[in-house]
This record gives structure tokens, C-alpha cells and sequence, in this order.
């Protein structure tokens, strides 16, 4: 089935339906959460009773408590917040790092270690998350009950959660820089060099501006990832819940509007975040 | 090129990977890998031993749910593939223009809202107070409310939807190289459409297939969210157990041979795909 392979009209209505279908699929789900931020009603279901930004501004005079007064959600907002400004420098600067080690430099085992970075994407996230937890946690136990030193910073909390996610995010970003430096042309690097630029200067003013577009798309997604993540997140998570732990505790007890509002707010601010990579990168 | 760094360089080059490898990746399975064998005699006093996968074994419902989840799983991966497989084709192939930055673009959307929020738009479609209940009341076709949430297809239909982009992705980007001479000849030598999409355009798409499947596979086989909410009593998954185990239980012992066996199952799977599709880790992942 290529343009040039001649087909049927029955077969060319049926692909059409197939895909209208298929983009429906897509849509309905996010659609439908974002139109029910809206709904005039306690709960997120039809009848639809009129259009309100309760969810959104109520400050509770009136039984409602909207998401900017919601304090347990702005909480975990700033702290999902803070575990992704982390986690993107620490994967960002490991991505670069690990990029020029496979990219530029040749060494017996690269072969090898190139698999070892891998690994993490075949891992499933939830061993990501209990493998460390029972790595640093149990640590933290035990020289606690051998020599009374707390060690708080390995017990579930924030560290351990930044950790986790570091695992796996730090692969993706090192794939995408990586991508970008493959496409160098080393002659470039070497110009600069004779030109009497030493190695460092070289690359910080060839190298590096030829990666900023790869190293602003892998930001954004470690950013995204990390924001979003929840099966590794909920192993490590100690009483400072993140958001999608925060919305999941809320979502257990019962659905209410305010949800809504949360997930709209999320949905708006990742594809913001990537219009603005995207605008970047094609110019 | 420059012919070799030194060896001051390339340490430093290798530091913060080696940290990184061994302090989040390979220290931490290997202890959950010794945990799973210990076995608590009383509070302070550890034998080694198999009492955890020896429970496994024993008790019906870790290992009915682990085959389950693998079942489920391979299942969610397969259908997947095929709902994927016709819009990918249209994209690389008969999409021209403009249309076919928008359609790619328009399966990317969905993703960039977490798998919470998309979980949470299919309960809110799905239950009994929902969109398609209400829809199908209004139109006459049920009497009473619906129940389409906590059943199994309910979690296919959200398990399939978090990994359909994996699956579109790679699939666009292996049939996009592709050369239509190719089809062309297969048609012009006498094949039908079975032939040539069995002797030509799967074996081409191959590397996108095996990348797209493995990602798929293992979001599914390690996901909670989408089991949980929208499974029902009976549809227990595994990574559920191992939450269990270790957030409620506090059966730390046990929680870590249970992530073994996890790990294990898919690693099995994983390794298996490649072996019979003759692809390489680093060909299709990297």
C-alpha cells in the first residue's frame, strides 16, 4: 500500500475511518479531564451544570476549595518541582559527560560499558525504585543500629526519589546529546585547535554551541520525565510527597473536580514547555 | 581525529559514568539480590536460605499473578503493535506535507500529560457515573447506569493507550527509510498485499518492531498505576505485590524476591525478542 500501488475506494474510506478512529482514541481521555475542570458540579461526571473557575480560585467560603488554595497540592507541587530542577542538572551534566566519553574517545570495553548504560532502560521502573531503596535505606538501618549514626539523607525522602529518577533519565539524555554530538564534524573541533584555541576553549566555544539545541531538548525532557514520573518515585517517597504521589492519594479517596484543574494545569504546562523546545531546535 | 586522550581525560571523562553505574544501578540490584535470599530467623539474627521463592512457589496467588502479568502483558505489547502498525504506515508513507507533521505531532500530544492524568480521563469515560455510560443511557440503548471500569479489557484499553507512542515512534522512523522500490517490485513480481507486507515491509521494519515492542513490554510489565485504578478485585498485577511487600508489609525479604523474579521475567523476554528477531540491544536502543 504506497501512493503509487493503486487502491480502492472501499479500502481508502476504511484507512480514513481507522485513523479518525484511532485520533479520537487519542483525544477523549484528555479532553474530557480538562473539560471537567470546568463543570459547576462536585463531582466530574454529566450532567454538565455550567461553566465556573471554582476549581480553580475557591478559597473554601463556600465548601469549595480550589487548587490555588489547596495547600497539600501546592506542596507537592513545589516539591515535584524541586525533584525535577535536580534531577535535570544531574542528568543533563551526566548525559554530556557520558556523550563525549562514548561519542569521542576510544577505550578497551566501550563496547561493554555502552550496554552497562543501557540497562537502566530495560529495567522496569519500580525495581529502579526498590532496588535503591533497599540499597541506601538498609545502609541507613543498619550503620543506625551499629554505630547510632542517622544517616537521614538515605532514608525515603527527596535524595532517594532525585536518585531513583536520576537511574534511567540520565540514559535518555545521554542518548539524545549523544545523537547530536554523532553528527559533529570533528573538523570543526580541530580548526579551532590550530587556530591556537587549547582543547578547553575549543570546546566551550565550538562543541558546546553545536549541543546547546540537544542539551535544551534533553532538559526539557528530563524535566517532563522526572515531573511526571510515579512508579519510581512512590518506592522512594518519604513524607514529602510529590505531586502524581499526592494526586494518586487524593484519587483513592474519591474524584473530585479539583483533580481536574491539577491534571489540565500539568497538561498546559508540559506542552508549553514543549512548544517552547520545539520552537528552539527548528529555528 | 585526535589520535588518544590521556589517560588524566579519559578518567575523568569515566568517573562520573563508573559513579553513576555502580552507586544507582549495579550496587543497589546487587543487594536487593542478596536481601532476597536472607531469611529473618528473629529480629537481629539473618540465615541465608530460598524461604521467599519457596513462598512464591507455594502460594498460588504470586504465581497466578505473575503469570498473569506476563501474559498481560505480552498481550497489551501485541495489540499494541497492531492498532500502531496501519497509523505509522500512514504517516511514513501515504501522509504528504504538512499532514504528516501534524498527525506525528498529534500522537505525541497525549504524552506529554503523565500517565496519572491519562489513567484518570479513562475512569472518568469509563465507570459507572461516567461519559459512556450517561452517553449510552441518553441514547436509549441501556436502562441503567454501566459499570465498563475495573475489569480487564478496561485495563488493556488504558495499558495499550500509555504505550501506544513507544510503539509509533520507532515504527515511523524504520518505514520512513524505507525504499518504495521495494514494495513496488514485490507487487510487480506477483505478490499480493500479504506477500509483500510478510516479505518486505515487516523484515524492513524489523529493528522499529523490536525497539517499539521491548519499550512497550516493559512500561507495561512494570506499571501500577493503570493496573491499580482500573483493575478490579480479581485483576491483581505483580508490581502490586512488590508494593505491597514493601510499603505495607514491611517484608522487606520478600519484596526483594519478588523484584528479582520481575526482573528476571523481563530481562527472559527481553533477551528472547532480540534472539528470535536477530536484533542487538545496541542496534535497536541505542
Amino acid at each position: 500500500m504506497i501512493r503509487s500501488v493503486p487502491r480502492s475506494r472501499l479500502f481508502d474510506s476504511l484507512y480514513l475511518a481507522y485513523l479518525v478512529a484511532f485520533f479520537v482514541y487519542l483525544a477523549l481521555p484528555l479532553l474530557v479531564t480538562a473539560v471537567f475542570a470546568f463543570n459547576d458540579a462536585p463531582f466530574p461526571s454529566l450532567p454538565w451544570q455550567g461553566f465556573t473557575l471554582d476549581w480553580y480560585f475557591a478559597d473554601g467560603s463556600e465548601g469549595r476549595i480550589g487548587l490555588f488554595h489547596d495547600d497539600g497540592l501546592l506542596t507537592a507541587l513545589w516539591v515535584s518541582a524541586k525533584i525535577a530542577f535536580w534531577v535535570t542538572l544531574v542528568s543533563v551534566t551526566l548525559g554530556c559527560v557520558n556523550a563525549v566519553l562514548f561519542e569521542r574517545v576510544q577505550f578497551r570495553g566501550k563496547e561493554f560499558l555502552y550496554l552497562l548504560m543501557l540497562l537502566p532502560l530495560v529495567i522496569p521502573g519500580v525495581i529502579l525504585g526498590v532496588s535503591i531503596l533497599v540499597f541506601y535505606s538498609g545502609m541507613a538501618n543498619d550503620i543506625s543500629a551499629a554505630w547510632g549514626i542517622e544517616l537521614d539523607l538515605f532514608r525515603p525522602g527527596m535524595t532517594l526519589v532525585v536518585m531513583g529518577q536520576v537511574t534511567f533519565i540520565a540514559t535518555l539524555s545521554t542518548l539524545v546529546i549523544a545523537a547530536r554530538l554523532r553528527k559533529f564534524d570533528p573538523q570543526l573541533e580541530e580548526a579551532a585547535l590550530n587556530l591556537g584555541a587549547t582543547p578547553l576553549v575549543a570546546w566551550f566555544t565550538v562543541t558546546l554551541p553545536w549541543l546547546l539545541p540537544s542539551i535544551f531538548g534533553a532538559a526539557a525532557m528530563a524535566f517532563l520525565m522526572s515531573f511526571e514520573n510515579f512508579n519510581t518515585t512512590v518506592m522512594l517517597t518519604g513524607s514529602d510527597t510529590p505531586l502524581t504521589v499526592a494526586l494518586f492519594n487524593r484519587l483513592r479517596e474519591g474524584s473530585t473536580p479539583v483533580l481536574n484543574a491539577v491534571a489540565l494545569l500539568l497538561m498546559v504546562g508540559s506542552a508549553l514547555l514543549a512548544l517552547l523546545v520545539m520552537g528552539r531546535s527548528s529555528r | 581525529m585526535k589520535p588518544s586522550v590521556s589517560r588524566l581525560s579519559l578518567w575523568l571523562l569515566l568517573t562520573p559514568f563508573l559513579l553513576w553505574i555502580i552507586l544507582l544501578v549495579l550496587l543497589p540490584h546487587l543487594q536487593m539480590l542478596r536481601v532476597s535470599f536472607q531469611v529473618r530467623e528473629s529480629w537481629d539474627t539473618i540465615a541465608w536460605g530460598v524461604e521467599q521463592y519457596q513462598n512464591f512457589f507455594t502460594e498460588s496467588y504470586y504465581w497466578r499473578t505473575f503469570v498473569r502479568t506476563g501474559v498481560m502483558s505480552l498481550f497489551t505489547t501485541f495489540l499494541t503493535l497492531i492498532i500502531a502498525f496501519p497509523i505509522a504506515w500512514y504517516i511514513a508513507r501515504l501522509a504528504r506535507g504538512r499532514s504528516k507533521g501534524i498527525l506525528f505531532l498529534a500522537c505525541l500530544i497525549p504524552f506529554w500529560a503523565s500517565e496519572l492524568v491519562r489513567t484518570y480521563g479513562w475512569m472518568i469515560l469509563l465507570r459507572e457515573s461516567g461519559l459512556f455510560s450517561s452517553w449510552l443511557q441518553a441514547l436509549g440503548w441501556v436502562d441503567g447506569p454501566v459499570e465498563m471500569l475495573y475489569n480487564d479489557v478496561a485495563v488493556i484499553i488504558g495499558l495499550v493507550y500509555n504505550g501506544l507512542l513507544f510503539m509509533v515512534v520507532p515504527l515511523v522512523t524504520t518505514l520512513d527509510g524505507m525504499d518504495e522500490n521495494l514494495v513496488e517490485a514485490g507487487y510487480d513480481l506477483g505478490g499480493g498485499h500479504g506477500t509483500v507486507l510478510r516479505e518486505i515491509v515487516v523484515p524492513w521494519a524489523m529493528p522499529g518492531i523490536v525497539s517499539g515492542c521491548i519499550v512497550v513490554f516493559m512500561l507495561t510489565l512494570g506499571s501500577y498505576l493503570t493496573p491499580v485504578l482500573m483493575g478490579g478485585k480479581d485483576s491483581a498485577w505483580f508490581t502490586e505485590q512488590i508494593f505491597t511487600q514493601f510499603i505495607t508489609r514491611f517484608n522487606w525479604e520478600q519484596g526483594a524476591a519478588l523484584g528479582v523474579l520481575l526482573l528476571v521475567l523481563s530481562s527472559v523476554i527481553v533477551w528472547l525478542g532480540l534472539k528470535i528477531s536477530g536484533q542487538s540491544l545496541r542496534k535497536v536502543m541505542g
